[in-house]
């Protein structure tokens, strides 16, 4: 039997590297410089399994910045420019739906 | 409410300590995730989709001012100034840093609170009636059993790693406010034939995935016996429960698979090893726990005071809250407070630091410094003269705590859903504040009656979708939100799960759906006073659906 970490990794479309800082949960996502980066804008995106696979094994390897990393689907816009790929990954980039009791 | 002893407060101190060192390891790397995970878990720490969450354990619901101040110094401090009480009598805050953690913990733990077992595979907070002691219908205080089952419970080596996690609610009046069917274990008080009080026991309820209700295996248990018989039942399931199967781990699923008779019988065998050892319960050991709940000292009062039947003859919008959020007492003069946490378009469940810290002083002048929490995410004041029910109701007013719509449509209760919880599928607060837009009207709700509205944004029910009147659960479909919607379900004494109407509603359609089932109600009704879960359960949900889905 294959193990999860073993599976070959499949995607569907163009994806980034997200996990949430260890420090304070905030989202973070995967720069092309290695980095992590709470700005969406900066992710590295991938559009093949194998560059994805290789930025989330980076990803994981860094388990004293970010933890949970995985990979989001995101989608390109006419105009080149990128958005979360779904409503759960929209929500972690722009916060709650709703306002903030107090706020 | 209870007096914490040295060795509480050393226990809660000390879990602190523990706990602040954790987290200096795993920022500095000495631990990885995987090592620190269970750990934080251990102390209701969650990771969710925007940051950390921390659940604070309120042991059956009793908070004192003081705590209730402390919780929101921590939800300024640390948080973003508001918390959410949840369906088992906890508060949640969303949006903790873990480097603050151990600080707010340890403020936490000045007052008493903390989150231990409020995560993890082990016995939860144990829930009650959060009219526990105040009742006028009830046996006995349950607090003092709930108390009890806590001190048993808390870090007992033998069930920190159950299959699976464990709740328990207990209650002691013949209207169940506690939900006790929903529950692993389930404890009824009740007096037998002889007059003597004990527990009618059942287990394996639950909701989720796989809802059950709980069965009853005995249906009268002396009260000496509470603590070996709940142990023999940990103990039939710690050895039985799958491990193999997450979806499967729960008791109610051995429970199932077993049935009721059979897991019964071996809950009695195991019983009968343990039953008159250690675990017997001394009746001094139950009296001292019972003095350490310290009741008010209660003025000598009559009911229907001047001041009160002065504002409500005068009072239109007095009299209308004083009809729904106020319940009788067992001491005459006084009265039950409940408070809505569901004012038009909020979050159900939310409040800010600034309601909390003006409700524990409100509590303090006029419910002798206590508040509970209720598993129905309101809060309510156990002992209010009846005299100071006007001055109260203007104060709740001024910091929106008044809305009287206790029990009635906008009533509803919300899991946290989408826009906070990594589980979650779908939304459920938005869908709440709609709803509660849609059917704000006050009289309009009083004429539909007592109907419970429940929305879970996952199959994981925090929500308790199962037992709402009207039950909502959020699925994905192609990345889209849709909403499942059950009838006649309830937690009462009468428990029963609802039925599913049809299929899934989109997420823009669900509160047009929702006001079509009261509309089909109002008008199958067969008298303005019939309930909308008796028309349900009258006429099923087969007519519901035909008017509903009509036009779909």
């Amino acid at each position: 039997m294959t193990s999860p970490l073993e599976r070959k990794l499949k995607i569907a479309g163009p994806v980034v590297i997200t996990a949430n800082r260890l420090s304070d949960g905030a989202v973070v996502y995967r720069a092309a410089s290695g980095e992590w980066t709470t700005q969406f804008t900066r992710a590295a995106v991938a559009t093949t399994a194998p560059t994805a696979a290789e930025l989330l094994t980076a990803a994981n390897a860094d388990g004293l910045i970010a933890v949970g990393a995985y990979v989001a689907p995101v989608t390109r816009e006419p105009d080149g420019g990128l958005r979360p790929g779904n409503l759960r990954e929209s929500i972690r980039m722009n916060g709650p739906t709703i306002a903030l009791p107090g706020h | 409410m209870y007096l914490y002893d040295d060795f509480d407060k050393q226990l809660v101190d000390e879990r602190v300590a523990e706990f602040r060192d954790q987290v200096a390891r795993r920022l500095s790397g000495a631990l990885t995730e995987d090592e620190f995970k269970p750990l934080r878990l251990m102390n209701g720490v969650y990771l969710q989709l925007h940051a950390y969450m921390l659940r604070v354990a309120i042991p059956y619901g009793t908070l004192s001012s003081a705590q209730l101040r402390t919780l929101a110094s921590v939800a300024r401090r640390f948080d973003k100034g508001y918390g959410h009480f949840t369906t088992r009598q906890n508060l949640q805050f969303n949006w903790i840093k873990l480097e603050q953690l151990p600080a707010a913990m340890a403020d936490l733990a000045s007052a008493g609170l903390h989150g231990m077992q409020t995560s993890g595979n082990c016995v939860r907070n144990i829930t009650t009636d959060h009219w526990a002691g105040v009742a006028p219908d009830e046996i006995e205080d349950p607090r003092i059993w709930a108390e009890i089952v806590r001190q048993h419970s808390t870090m007992h080596p033998e069930f920190s790693f159950l299959p699976r996690k464990f709740k328990i609610a207990i209650t002691a009046s013949a209207h169940d406010r506690a939900a006790i069917k929903v529950h692993d274990i389930g404890l009824r008080m009740l007096r037998n034939g002889a007059g003597e009080t004990g527990f009618e026991v059942s287990v394996g309820g639950g909701l989720g995935r796989t809802p059950f209700l709980g069965k009853t295996i005995k249906p009268f248990l002396p009260k000496r016996d509470l603590l070996s018989y709940v142990e023999a039942i940990l103990r039939v399931y710690n050895q039985y429960g799958r491990r193999d199967n997450i979806y499967k781990a729960r008791i109610k699923i051995l429970v199932h698979e077993l049935g009721a008779e059979k897991f019964g019988r071996d809950v009695d065998a195991e019983w009968q090893k343990i039953k008159d050892g250690v675990l017997a319960l001394d009746p001094a050991v139950v009296a001292n726990v019972a003095a350490r709940f310290r009741y008010p000292d209660y003025q000598d009062l009559k009911d229907s005071p001047a001041e009160l039947t002065e504002a409500r003859a005068t009072d239109a919008e007095f009299a209308a809250w004083l009809g729904n959020a106020v319940a009788n007492h067992k001491m005459p003069g006084y009265a039950i407070v409940t408070l809505s946490l569901k004012p038009e378009g909020a979050p159900p469940g939310d409040a800010t630091a600034g309601q909390m810290d003006a409700l524990a002083d409100l509590a303090e002048r006029y419910s002798f410094g206590e508040i509970r929490v209720n598993h129905e995410q309101n809060l309510t004041l156990p002992h209010v003269a009846q005299r100071d029910l006007p001055a109260l109701w203007r104060a709740l007013g001024a910091i929106g705590l008044a809305t009287p719509n206790v029990g009635l449509v906008s009533d509803i209760i919300s899991c946290p859903g989408l826009d906070y919880c990594s589980l979650a599928n779908t939304r459920s607060i938005p869908v709440a504040q709609e709803l509660s837009r849609r059917f704000a009207n006050l009289g309009a709700q009083r004429g539909i009656g007592r109907l419970h509205i429940n929305i879970s944004g996952c199959i994981n029910a925090c929500g308790h979708h199962h037992v709402g009147h009207i039950g909502l659960l959020g699925v994905e479909k192609n990345g889209e939100e849709f909403f499942q919607v059950t009838l006649g379900g309830r937690s009462d004494e009468k428990a029963e799960l609802g039925a599913l109407l049809g299929p899934a509603v989109p997420y823009n359609e669900v509160a047009d759906v929702v006001e079509d089932v009261v509309s089909a109600y109002i008008e199958l009704r067969e008298r303005p006073d019939e309930l909308f879960l008796d028309t349900v359960k009258r006429i099923g949900v087969e007519p519901f659906k035909e008017r509903v889905y009509a036009t779909r």
